[in-house]
């Protein structure tokens, strides 16, 4: 019995001490934000391989998920004759949650795993001791960079994959199955709107960005530095990235309504 | 040797456990500036731990580490990387950046703390792969590189800030016998010409003897002799001369602690 409330208490006090840990290093590392304006080098170079190399499973990914939306939502449209709105249906489901969510899972895939494996092997490599030793600040000079690379590339890649969506579900819609091609364009024009859905997305993308780039620098930073440790924290970066992205994007969107 | 020398390290009364396990047991020692000290001990004694207290990269329980004045453990992280300016570290792996070729690895200290221009950087990087004989190794990775070229490129970035101190951690280790009498070469070499005191981590008894001015044994956590190579080679100390003759038997014990033999087969 006492075992066991030792227990809950050990676990709940690792929990908070590890929480409290991963909150300071995360504002130890935006904090360093501000010095990297000055070496944008750096930064390019990071979302070149965090965004640059995502961009291809996005688009390709984009574009079956918009044919996708173009075939369902057409055969429930033209039940009720509305298949003029085809494009505002493709639209809005792209903008405000296929677009970030599906976005946020592919890249945690792609870019997160790769990053938690990179800076894990660093550290188990001792790369990350080694940059200590040489007085340069690992936060500093491998998280920080990583970060805002993350940040800036997660709404550009959900924007990507929203537009190339779009264009799918009009191949569909109106190249094969015959959809009007003013409508498709001009009902969507007028219905979908810049503050509710376009920003409520960039929004959703850019918080999307934050968590699972920073989970994936974290668990990479933090993680037994064995090859071991190392690809559990990779598993780790996919199953918790996955996990936040769809809690979180419920809990964005009920606040946005 | 006499106590008013100069001394770049002083460590007094130096606690450091890991876990339940006591790693130094309060150890006292000192590093003479301009000097090759040499730190031996048996496999697992906590010789690459000492480096890293030094470095400050671990923070000890109880004790103090002076680096010149400044006491390591209690410095903020601006003057313990300011510090570490004045440290080259030669890591037992070597710990080149795999995303960088040999040259850029040598010139990322140079240009992470300096802003020289790119042809003198050129010509430092070259100077220092120069040394180490890996001049025409500039554009190989990481990667490409056998265990001891890794360490030689290692040792070239390690001095590229031209630091007042290098430690090395095992530096022979995994050379032929041909790099590594280059290398004891160098290591003397670097300090006496640039006037440099190193730290040398190693088991390799004969080449340390060699090229030590003062050698430090560590074992169970505890300094168990000190003293210049000949001191050493003619302690009539057992803790000492056992190390010194590599016999398994003796004071230090071959086997990491643990309960009887019989007891923990009979456990089972
Ligand atoms: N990260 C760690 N976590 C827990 N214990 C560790 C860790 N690193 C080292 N140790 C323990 O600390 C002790 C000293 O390790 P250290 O690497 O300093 O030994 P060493 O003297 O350098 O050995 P070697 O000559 O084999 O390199 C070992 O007994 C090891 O079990
Ligand atoms: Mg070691």
């Amino acid at each position: 019995m006492f075992n066991w409330f030792a227990q809950i208490g050990h676990i709940s006090i690792s929990f908070f001490s590890r929480l409290g840990k991963e909150v300071i290093l995360f504002f130890q590392t935006t904090a360093c934000f501000a010095d990297l304006l000055s070496r944008p080098g750096l930064i390019i170079q990071q979302i070149f391989s965090v965004g640059v190399r995502s961009m291809l499973i996005i688009i390709v990914s984009g574009f079956f998920v918009g044919m996708v939306l173009g075939l369902q939502g057409y055969n429930t449209l033209v039940d009720f004759g509305a298949e003029e709105s085809l494009g505002v249906v493709v639209a809005l489901s792209l903008v405000r949650e296929l677009g970030p969510v599906v976005t946020a899972l592919l890249y945690a895939g792609r870019a997160g795993s790769a990053l938690t494996a990179e800076i894990g092997l660093m550290k188990a490599t001792e790369q990350l001791s080694g940059l200590e030793m040489m007085a340069v600040n690992p936060v500093e000079r491998i998280l920080a960079p990583r970060l805002l690379a993350g940040i800036i590339s997660m709404p550009l890649l959900a924007a990507m994959f929203s537009a190339v969506g779009v264009f799918g579900g009009y191949l569909i819609g109106v190249e094969m199955l015959g959809v009007d091609s003013g409508s498709y364009w001009s009902q969507m024009q007028a219905k979908v709107d810049y503050h509710q859905d376009v920003l409520n997305g960039v929004i959703k993308s850019v918080v999307f960005g934050i968590v699972v780039t920073w989970i994936a620098v974290y668990e990479g930073y933090s993680c037994t530095p064995t090859s071991e440790g190392v690809s559990s924290a990779t598993t780790r970066t996919v199953v918790n990235s996955a996990l936040i992205v769809l809690g979180l994007d419920f809990l964005l969107t009920a606040l946005m309504l | 040797m006499s106590e008013t020398e100069n001394n770049i390290i002083r460590i007094r009364d130096l606690h450091f456990s890991r876990g339940h396990t006591k790693i130094f047991d309060g150890i006292d020692v000192d590093i003479p500036q301009g000097k090759i000290t040499a730190i031996m001990g048996p496999s697992g004694t906590g010789k690459t731990t000492l480096l890293k207290l030094i470095g400050g990269q671990l923070k000890p329980q109880q004790g103090s580490i002076y680096f010149h004045n400044d006491n390591i453990p209690a410095l903020n992280t601006k003057k313990l990387y300011a510090a570490r300016k004045k440290m080259g570290m030669l890591f037992q792996t070597g710990a080149l950046l795999t995303d960088m070729s040999v040259f850029d690895n040598i010139a990322f200290p140079l240009r992470e703390h300096t802003d020289l221009p790119q042809v003198m950087i050129r010509d430092l990087v070259l100077m220092k792969l120069h040394a180490v004989g890996l001049r025409g190794a500039r554009d190989l990775m990481p990667s490409q590189l056998s265990g001891g070229m890794a360490r030689r490129a290692a040792l070239a970035r390690a001095i590229a800030l031209d630091p007042e101190m290098i430690l090395y951690d095992e530096p022979f280790t995994g050379q032929d016998p041909i790099s590594m009498g280059v290398l004891v070469q160098l290591i003397r070499s670097i300090n006496s010409a640039l006037d440099i005191t190193s730290i040398i981590v190693s088991h390799d008894i004969q080449e340390t003897l060699e090229i030590a001015d003062k050698i430090y044994i560590i074992s169970q956590g505890k300094v168990i002799g000190h003293g210049t190579p000949d001191e050493i080679n003619q302690s009539d100390s057992p803790w000492i001369s056992q190390f010194v003759q590599g016999k398994a038997d003796g004071p230090v014990p071959f086997h990491y602690p643990a309960p009887s033999y019989k007891d923990d087969m009979l456990a089972g």
